[in-house]
């Protein structure tokens, strides 16, 4: 299967996807390879049937917000290049690239990109602040039906307060940015991609 | 420890007892007792001789006036004519006869005030067969014994057949008795601490006497400690002063001779019996000692911030061997290599192990192994092979060490010790993943080592060894290792199913940690298997169940105690590291120890580097070479290697082995030690941050770690979090229900971090509610890491507060009830002060947040967009920026 993917893949293609994305020749075949063997409609893109024929993902309590994380918004195809885009967020950021000021875009794998990431999968409505509710979705989905709507909604507000600075009752990217300040997101936020 | 020493005292009552029955046993066959009277009579007039010679002599502790007849052994003292005559009596302060007076002449003699009011009770009103047993407890009440001296001259031939028999028995008992000793000082634990009955020492009343030079020195050692170890200080002196003060009359009386004989119908006051308490009486003193040194040490300004601890308490421990040495003119007591891996050891890395950051330390696994077993190995037979190389080198003094033994030695000085390694990095702070790699390759190398120690002793006993022997030895590394293992990991689990079931005894329940844990130390000791491991995994096995299992208030007692007796065990054993320097058996030779030390240094660099070119092509993230260079600096050598060092075999140049040990330990614990915390500062090596659990931190470091097992299943690619994630599920369905009670079960570590802040709040807001009504509630408003200080140190002060709301009462229950108004009261008045500190930093954040709204005002331009195109990329840069800000507030 190997061989397929690479035959299939142009070597312009991964030229830009690796300028895009930073990640190495060798990674990206290999992860072609992998986005053609969860390919199963073998029509180049992925559905959110496709992922969820993932065992795992089918029991982890985000999957679904996760395979979300994939698709662009109003769509329910992604291809490679934007499978790429959304894995490049979970590279390790390496040394060289820290130093690079002069970069002209920020890297999808900066801190500010991985968090982001993550402040997106709370955040269902897209209005860039979440909402009490919103949390407490991905509370519920995290926790567990053990605890009590009470002491689940106390939770949920002892979080916004030590989030909140501006008195909104909603946490803000920059709020969520400064409450993790002291996590190191970095190396947290990233996986280790086989060369 | 405590519980040797209790066993000896029960040993040593057994004697007491023994003695006693026997002498009163003989005594009842005897005549009367005006015979054993005219004995008193002439041990009297000996007495007052003897003892003033005694008193001349007491200072020198190896010569006696007196000696002690034992079988085997000449009697080298020149034959004293009243020695012969009777008088065993004098000079066996523990042999207690009934019947016989106490010595005035001792008395008369004595300097003590304290003895004896002058109560004459006229001898010959004694009734004949007056109890026997009440005179066991009697001693000191003078008695005028010249009263009957004409009447009981007559029985002089009756005196010599009960002193002939006085004798035979207490010839068999000592004999008996100093056979035991010497069985019992060898295993001993603190094998230094109780000095063995010496080849040369006259007697008891020697060895005795020997003793208490000893706890003198040890206590005017107080002083100088303290003296040198803080300038300003002087608490902790004020309360040892009055021990200092009340012990020496009690030392002297003993000292002087004065036998515990008793005296029918005379009730004695005062009585002295050091030989009952010694040996737990020497380990609290040394204890003692050690502790203050470490006071000292804290309250002398700035010293602690320029030389680590571990320095210092070396040079207390110098200092104690160099005046212990100066007084005896002999070698101050070692630390035995049992005492240090049977009872101090263990709770360290107990500690360790309880407290290690599980996450971090598992997530770095594979590094810290990689490095553990390959880099030990690396160093062994680097350092072993290289030194013997030297050794050929120069034949001439060198000569006659083996390969074999150049190995062994190699195989001990390669191993870096968690002891030094934690007492230097708890005080510098740098990252998490810098601290684990070195601590927990410090941890796990034990085993590694002490096997290649092994190993290679055994190699040295063959006659010849073969390739098979060497595969043999390669397979007993994993079995030590993995035995340890699986030994710790089964402890941990029973420990955990037994706090299941300590609801009903809370009391006893932070013992089981201690129990168990301790357990599989033994137990994997005994099997020859790497106790470390054992005990680091019990602890890590058992932690989070028995957390669960067992109340708040437990929990923190089980962390106290876990503190106190590692931070205790760690502190003697530097002080002692430091006396045993003071050493007889040194053998200096430059080109070795030179050779040595920088071998060391070189192969441990060498092999840092080369591990981590290895490690770095696998981890996500990388160590940098500024880690490298600190995981390379930071291989602290410490007790293990002296411990070990004193365990070799004897041959020719084993001293010169312990003197190069003691130098490298020195070296690396002075010089590196002391060097590598400006070395970080300067280097800028990444530090820790602050790590302070918040609701928020823990719900997003969740949605993170499920987002990226998510991500790993998408990639396909099977990392830590797919087995992390698997581990927690079988945690979960498994191990947590049968190990956990039913009502805890179904807390998860959000809800239980949320738990735990509420109580801080609840404690915090409740405190600010009594103090200062004025203070609005402040329920809307986030917390500032200083304010959750503030909270937290405020809730140490009051915990207690609203611990012993729970009304329960039996007679097991610490009693709190009485105590808690006091309490209450102090902590008004502490939090009085806690809450002008809170409003300062109150004021302090309002600045903060003034300048915090400038940054949160200005526009957030990516987060409108879904997933950043090229065309966001300009609007990035300012936010950055902003971050960095936000960040540096």
């Amino acid at each position: 299967m190997g061989s397929r993917a690479s035959t299939l893949l142009r070597e312009e293609e991964i030229e830009e996807i690796k300028k895009e994305t930073g990640f190495s020749h060798s990674q990206i075949t290999r992860l072609y390879s992998r986005f053609t063997s969860l390919d199963k409609g073998e029509n180049g893109t992925l559905s959110r049937e496709d992922f969820q024929r993932i065992p795992e993902l089918a029991i982890n309590p985000l999957g679904d917000r996760i395979i979300n994380a994939f698709f662009p918004e109003s769509e329910d195809q992604v291809n490679f290049r934007g499978f790429m885009r959304t894995l490049a967020h979970f590279r390790p950021i390496e040394d060289n690239e820290k130093n690079k000021n002069a970069a002209p875009s920020e890297p999808l794998n900066s801190r500010t990109n991985k968090l982001l990431f993550a402040f997106r999968l709370y955040d269902l409505d897209r209005d860039d602040k979440i909402s009490r509710d919103e949390l407490l979705q991905v509370l519920r989905m995290m926790v567990g039906v053990n605890i009590s709507d009470e002491q689940l909604g106390s939770i949920a507000d002892r979080t916004i307060q030590e989030a909140d600075t501006n008195g909104d009752s909603s946490i803000s990217f920059n709020e969520f940015m400064k409450v993790l300040e002291k996590v190191d997101v970095e190396q947290k936020m990233s996986i280790r991609f086989l060369h | 420890m405590l519980g040797e020493g209790f066993l000896r005292v029960l040993n040593y009552r057994d004697d007491d007892t023994t003695v006693d029955k026997k002498s009163k046993s003989n005594r009842t066959e005897e005549v009367g007792l005006d015979k054993s009277r005219s004995g008193r009579n002439i041990t009297t007039q000996l007495n007052d001789q003897s003892s003033t010679g005694l008193q001349r002599v007491a200072p020198v502790p190896n010569q006696s006036p007196s000696g002690l007849l034992i079988p085997g052994r000449p009697m080298n003292l020149s034959p004293d004519p009243l020695l012969v005559d009777c008088s065993l009596l004098v000079h066996y302060p523990d042999l207690q006869v009934a019947d016989s007076g106490p010595i005035p002449a001792a008395h008369s003699n004595s300097p003590l005030p304290l003895i004896s009011p002058p109560i004459t009770v006229p001898v010959q009103s004694v009734p004949p067969n007056s109890d026997p047993e009440q005179g066991y407890l009697a001693m000191g009440s003078s008695v005028n014994i010249s009263l009957d001296v004409p009447e009981l001259r007559t029985n002089s031939v009756l005196n010599g057949i009960l002193e002939k028999k006085l004798e035979e028995v207490y010839l068999q008992h000592l004999t008996e008795n100093l056979a035991r000793c010497h069985s019992n000082f060898g295993n001993s634990l603190l094998h230094g601490l109780v000095p063995p009955p010496q080849p040369n020492s006259q007697g008891l009343e020697d060895s005795v006497e020997e003793l208490w030079l000893q706890v003198r020195m040890v206590f005017s050692l107080f002083f100088t400690c303290l003296l040198v170890g803080c300038s300003g200080l002087t608490p902790p002196v004020d309360l040892s002063e009055p021990q200092i003060v009340h012990s020496p009359p009690g030392h002297n009386s003993s000292n002087e001779g004065v036998p515990f004989v008793d005296v029918p119908l005379a009730l004695g006051m005062f009585s002295v019996d050091f030989h009952h308490v010694q040996a737990p009486f020497e380990i609290v003193l040394w204890i003692m000692l050690a502790s203050l040194a470490k006071l000292g040490f804290h309250w002398s300004g700035r010293v602690p911030a320029v030389v680590p601890e571990s320095c210092l308490l070396i040079m207390v421990g110098l200092l104690v061997g160099g005046v212990i040495y100066g007084v005896r003119h002999s070698a101050p007591p070692t630390l035995s290599a049992d005492a240090f891996f049977l009872f101090l050891l263990p709770p360290i890395v107990l500690d360790a192990g309880y407290f290690l950051p599980g996450r971090l330390f598992f997530e770095n696994l594979g590094t810290i192994l990689w490095y553990a077993v390959l880099g030990t190995l690396w160093n062994v037979l680097g350092i072993g092979l290289s030194l013997y190389g030297v050794c050929l080198l120069c034949p001439s003094s060198l000569g006659d060490v083996s390969l074999l033994h150049c190995l062994l030695f190699g195989s001990l000085i390669a191993a870096v010790d968690p002891v030094a390694v934690l007492s230097v990095f708890q005080e510098m702070h740098v990252n998490e993943q810098l601290h684990i790699l070195v601590f927990g390759e410090s941890l796990l190398n034990d085993a590694v080592t002490v096997v290649l120690y092994q190993l290679f002793e055994s190699f040295l006993r063959l006659p010849s060894v073969s390739g098979l022997d060497v595969l043999l030895g390669g397979c007993r590394v994993l079995l030590v290792g993995f035995g340890g293992l699986f030994v710790g990991l089964f402890f941990g689990l029973v420990a955990a199913l037994t706090s299941r079931f300590t609801s009903r005894v809370p009391v006893i329940a932070p013992l089981f940690v201690f129990l168990y844990s301790y357990l599989s130390y033994l137990t994997s000791e005994m099997l020859h298997l790497s106790g470390i491991t054992a005990i680091v995994t019990c602890a890590v096995t058992m932690k989070q169940y028995v957390e669960a299992n067992v109340s708040e208030r437990c929990n923190s007692s089980i962390q106290y105690f876990l503190k106190m007796w590692s931070s205790v065990s760690e502190t003697l054993i530097f002080i002692f590291l430091g006396v045993s320097t003071i050493q007889d058996v040194h053998m200096w030779s430059w080109t070795f120890v030179c050779a040595t030390l920088l071998l060391c240094l070189l192969w441990r660099a060498s092999g840092v580097l080369l591990l981590t070119a290895v490690v770095n092509k696998v981890r996500r993230n990388k160590v940098t070479f500024r880690d490298q260079f600190i995981i390379a600096y930071g291989g602290l050598r410490g007790a293990i290697c002296f411990s070990l060092v004193f365990l070799i075999d004897d041959f020719p140049k084993k001293r010169l082995f312990i003197t190069t040990t003691i130098i490298v330990i020195l070296f690396t614990v002075f010089v590196q030690g002391m060097t590598i915390k400006p070395l970080v500062e300067l280097l800028d090596v990444k530090r820790k941050k602050r790590a302070l659990p918040t609701v928020s931190e823990e719900i997003h470091s969740r949605l993170i770690d499920h987002l990226l097992a998510g991500i790993e299943d998408v990639v396909g690619y099977w990392g830590q979090h797919y087995w992390k994630d698997k581990f927690e599920q079988f945690n979960r369905k498994f191990l947590r229900r049968f190990l956990i009670r039913e009502e805890q079960q179904n807390r998860s570590s959000i809800l239980r971090v949320y738990q735990e802040l509420e109580r801080r709040d609840q404690g915090a807001n409740r405190e600010t509610a009594i103090q200062a009504r004025t203070v609005p509630q402040t329920s809307s408003r986030p917390l500032l890491p200083e304010e959750m200080d503030s909270i937290r140190r405020i809730l140490s002060r009051n915990l207690h507060n609203f611990n012993s709301r729970m009304p329960a009462y039996s007679r097991h229950t610490l009693h709190q009830d009485r105590t808690l108004q006091r309490h209450q009261s102090l902590g008004k008045r502490d939090t009085q002060m806690e809450e002008a500190e809170f409003n300062g930093l109150q004021n302090l954040r309002r600045g903060l947040r003034r300048s915090h709204t400038v940054c949160a005002i200005t526009p957030r331009p990516a987060s409108q967009d879904s997933i950043p195109e090229e065309n966001v990329s300009p609007k990035l840069e300012p936010k950055k920026h902003l971050s960095f800000d936000i960040e540096r507030l």
